[in-house]
């Protein structure tokens, strides 16, 4: 872990840290669900996505923190958050509710979970932990991006002016109607 | 350091809050939201197995995930908006265009 390393985190510290990271995240995506205001959910998730940045630097990868907080936290919610602007919430949400729903979901849920649990405990007992070697520098992730994941890296700028285009068409559509 | 297993276990927790917000919420734009969690506790189990094994190759595809997510999510929005000049609602039970 290099950066606990580098600060010379004790692994109580680190735990600590594990568990106040993860209630945040958990939180705040519960209080997601809860809150009725579209705009609320953008926020509240908004501070999940910084726990996740949070627990993927203990995890020894600060360059994907940072683009998590960037990318995620900073451009898609902001983006989020202008539709969420231009629609008015209040008109397009009507306050019916059906109770079932929430707990054939919550049962679902529930299901889930446990079948998750079950099939990731399998794969528990094999994880020693076999690198604890620095791995997460963004130097070699980049040399990686550049080398053997060239073609990867370049087919998804084809893919994001594809998505700017056809994002550009939808918003014009509208316009000549 | 800390065991792998916790990671996995707040990812599945994670993922699955997100399909239960998929359910319960009514509109559009938290159901989205609520793909986002999803996409995120995926991630968090990519970097958490690629620090198990002591590969970079796991964040690299976290990289691409998110790049992939930018783009779903601007398409989507203005999906979304067109939804929204159209039909005048963004609840998700009245777009039923295909009577499904």
């Amino acid at each position: 872990m290099a950066l606990c390393q580098k600060y010379n985190l004790p692994y109580k510290m680190q735990e600590f840290l594990f568990f106040i990271l993860a209630i945040i995240c958990v939180g705040a995506v519960l209080a997601m669900i809860l809150t009725k205001n579209p705009a609320y959910s953008a926020l509240w998730l908004v501070l999940a996505f910084l726990g996740i940045a949070g627990i993927f630097g203990l995890l020894d990868a600060p360059f994907i923190a940072a683009i998590q907080i960037i990318i995620y936290a900073g451009a898609i919610m902001v983006l989020f958050i202008f539709v969420i602007m231009m629609i008015d919430v209040r008109k397009g949400l009507s306050p019916e509710k059906k109770k079932w729903t929430l707990f054939l979901s919550g049962f679902l849920g529930l299901v889930l979970l446990f079948e998750l649990i079950t099939a990731a405990t399998g794969v528990f007992s094999q994880l020693k932990t076999v690198g604890t070697e620095n791995i997460g520098s963004p130097a070699g992730l980049g040399r990686l991006l550049f080398t053997d994941f060239l073609y990867p890296f370049e087919i998804t700028s084809v893919l994001i002016i594809a998505a700017l285009v056809g994002a550009i068409v939808l918003a014009k559509k509208k316009e000549n109607e | 350091m800390i065991p792998t297993s916790y990671f996995i276990v707040l990812s599945a927790l994670l993922f699955v809050l997100g399909i239960v917000a998929f359910f319960v919420k009514k509109d559009l734009i938290t159901q989205f939201l609520s793909i986002e969690v999803m996409l995120n506790a995926g991630n968090l189990a990519f970097i958490a197995f690629a620090k198990a094994h002591g590969l970079i190759e796991g964040q690299i595809i976290v990289f691409f995930i998110i790049t992939v997510a930018a783009a779903e999510a601007a398409v989507g929005l203005a999906i979304i908006l067109l939804i929204y000049k159209q039909k005048k609602t963004i609840k998700s039970e009245d777009v039923n265009l295909m009577k499904g």
